[in-house]
């Protein structure tokens, strides 16, 4: 199993009743709220969090990012990325991931990544994500092109990382007269990509025909699993066998001493009034032509507020279905167990804490998982063959079918000394 | 061909690999007009009462209200281009000097570019509220941060002829036809939003009579657009209509059929 650390970095320090006023806390709430010495603090102390959690036993950090929006703080997940590929040792740094059509220049962040890559000395996992709907307005990015720019981005960043430059790029989003990055990435071909979603089959689909895992993000377990069905059909039909090593899960997931405590936190989880719960914005949320034509009159119905948000449910519901999980140690393991043996992923991020839940919560709740739930999770993981793609050694993709080299190997390759930094 | 209702007949015609779909009534000289950008209804006042006087023709923009996409299309001006080709299509527009073009907000912009690109072409040529200046003072409203029904009912003066028109809760198919649309919008004309910087430079040589009506109460698109409009376009005047918002000829038909009427008709043998 490959275990990690997930926190939406959500900055709680503003006035939610001005929020609740506006009606809205996104894209157009304005940044007169935003508080930079509450923003200060609660940056460096997501970096002691997430420094705890490599001295516990996660196995990752999975890093993401958003825009104008207090529910997440990170406006640029490589900057967290550059941070920690210098100030961590062991995990891998996961990014899930850079929004692709925001970028205006995918060469850039081909050379960004590659520089993350080498200073963590390979362990850099590349996520790529299309961005929320709201994200595409906030950076003026057309959503009606949003898939068309993913798809073209991604595939001007693998060429980057592993055809020798210079070349020439005339896509149809993007032109390059020189596509010749001096910075590529240690891993080889190159760092692994997965691919997070919450909805769209589009996305399933375009990450099983690569190869490459898919994480769902907090979906409930019967959706899950129709994810997976998906996925396996299409991995099927490209000549692969789907399995633990191509799915990945993000967990609402907070523990702490008492049972109370944890639902009491857990509630919390509530509080991210941005993209997929409470006050999204649903016109913001939905610019035609960034969601699938399939669910065209859902979401119609929904901007215009004659249907609630299909991608939201109610607190209890979540807890019910576990979308959210809270309690001690003791009694969130069989819950987790519950959802690895029913939908069987190798790859398990934990969204431990979330809003006001103060640092001292969140640090007692990371030491509790890496205590006490993640050695438990990982006998489990064992006893169902939910091998990550690490320990499986699984291809990086469809196009590089061979088994991935470690990165250490080929650090190791290079520089017959190990280079420790202390 | 076929018949939709009363006189009205519709037929698509094949132009830069689309089925550009094209309906029209009446008698008299050709008169092309030009939708907004929210698409629009099959039949208004405004269309039959100009179908008294002239073939009325009112295609659907390419990729608008269900009308086929071109996925190649990019901008406003790629349209004006297609409706240049369309006309030479048709044999009673093939004569370019008799043709006058109406052009409604987003319509009004894609037949300001038609005559930047045959500027001594058209007999005449209304532009309602159009689209495709840069507002010095104000902006252009942003559909984008509006739900579909807030920004139809925004570009009305009167709200009771929204309802009269739409209902007051329009129905769910009405409501995709508007997000087609908007995203249709959107790959044509996303950034800038709705005006192209070099329009007003090319507007000099445009040498057909031009009248550029304004909704007093515009509140999509600035009258001061209007005023430049009317300054760029060496043989135009502005007339404004008083109690009408964007869609002056859903707020007031009559008034604009007349306006148009007059002026289309204005030296004719």
């Amino acid at each position: 199993m490959h275990l990690m650390y997930f926190t939406e970095q959500p900055m709680s320090a503003y006035p939610e009743d001005e929020g609740r006023a506006f009606g809205a806390t996104a894209l157009m709430f304005s940044n007169r709220y935003f508080d930079p010495a509450a923003g200060s603090r609660l940056y460096n102390e997501y970096l002691e969090h997430y420094r705890l959690a490599e001295a516990v036993g996660f196995d990752g950090i999975m890093l993401n990012e958003h825009h104008n929006a207090p529910f997440c703080m990170q406006a640029k997940c490589n900057i967290f990325a550059s941070i920690l590929a210098a100030t961590t040792k062991r995990v891998k740094i996961v990014l899930l991931g850079n929004p692709l059509p925001l970028a205006e220049n995918p060469v850039r962040l081909a050379e960004e990544l590659a520089m993350i890559d080498m200073v963590s000395r390979g362990r850099l996992v590349s996520g790529f994500v299309r961005g929320g709907g709201q994200e595409q307005l906030a950076t003026g990015v057309n959503p009606a092109f949003n898939r068309e720019r993913f798809e073209e981005a991604h595939e001007l960043i693998v060429k980057a990382w592993t055809q020798p430059g210079p070349f020439r790029w005339e896509g149809t989003h993007y032109q390059h007269r020189v596509v010749n990055p001096w910075a590529v990435p240690l891993q080889k071909p190159h760092p692994r990509v997965w691919i997070p979603g919450v909805l769209s089959k589009e996305t399933i689909v375009w990450a099983a025909k690569k190869r490459y895992p898919y994480i769902a993000l907090s979906t409930a377990i019967e959706a899950t699993k129709k994810i997976w069905e998906l996925y396996d059909q299409v991995a099927a039909e490209t000549g692969y066998a789907g399995g633990p090593e191509y799915r990945g899960y993000l967990q609402r997931c907070h523990v702490a001493e008492t049972e109370e405590k944890a639902m009491e936190n857990a509630r919390q989880f509530m509080w991210m009034q941005g993209e997929f719960t409470g006050l999204a914005h649903p016109v913001w949320s939905t610019p035609s032509g960034y969601f699938s034509p399939s669910i065209r009159s859902a979401f119609v119905e929904y901007a215009v507020g004659r249907r609630s948000n299909p991608r939201g449910s109610a607190f209890e519901d979540q807890i019910k279905s576990q979308m959210i999980v809270a309690g001690t140690p003791k009694t969130v393991i069989p819950k987790l167990r519950r959802l690895l043996e029913e939908t069987r992923p190798s790859i398990l991020g934990f969204w431990a804490a979330d809003g006001f839940v103060s640092s001292a919560d969140t640090k007692t709740c990371i030491r509790l998982l890496g205590e006490e739930v993640l050695p438990a999770l990982r006998e489990i993981g064992k006893e169902l063959g939910l091998w990550s793609p690490f320990e499986a050694n699984a291809p990086v993709s469809m196009a590089f079918p061979e088994p991935a080299v470690p990165a250490h190997e080929r650090a190791a390759a290079h520089h017959p000394t190990p280079l420790e930094v202390s | 061909m076929s018949t939709i209702a009363g006189s009205w007949v519709s037929e698509t015609i094949p132009i830069a690999g689309v089925a550009v779909r094209v309906t029209r009534a009446g008698v008299g000289p050709p008169l092309l007009v030009l939708h907004h950008d929210i698409g629009t209804l099959e039949r208004l006042p405004f269309y039959e009462a100009l179908a008294r006087r002239f073939t009325v023709l009112v295609p659907s923009h390419p990729g608008y209200d269900g009308s086929q996409r071109p996925d190649w299309m990019r901008n406003v001006r790629d349209v004006a281009a297609v409706y240049q080709w369309l006309l030479g299509e048709i044999a009673v527009t093939r004569d370019a000097g008799a043709v006058s073009v109406v052009g409604l907000g987003f319509g009004g912009w894609i037949a300001a570019e038609m005559a930047t690109q045959a500027p001594r072409a058209f007999r005449r040529l209304v532009l309602v509220g159009a689209m495709g200046f840069k507002p010095d003072r104000g902006e252009i409203a942003d559909q984008a941060l509006v739900s579909y029904i807030d920004y139809v009912r925004l570009g009305f003066a009167d709200q009771r002829a929204f309802d009269r028109l739409f209902g007051a809760e329009p129905t769910t198919s009405q409501l995709e036809h508007w997000d087609l649309n908007r995203e249709m919008t959107f790959r044509i004309a996303w950034k800038p939003y709705m005006y192209n910087p070099t329009l007003p430079h090319l507007l000099g040589g445009v040498a057909t009579p031009t009248v550029v009506v304004w909704g007093r109460d515009d509140r999509i698109v600035p009258l001061e657009c209007g005023e430049r409009f009317a300054k760029a376009l060496p043989r135009a005047r502005l007339e404004v209509v008083e109690g009408a918002g964007h869609f002056v000829e859903m707020d007031k038909p009559d008034e604009l059929a007349q306006l148009v009427t007059d002026f289309v008709s204005q030296g004719e043998a």
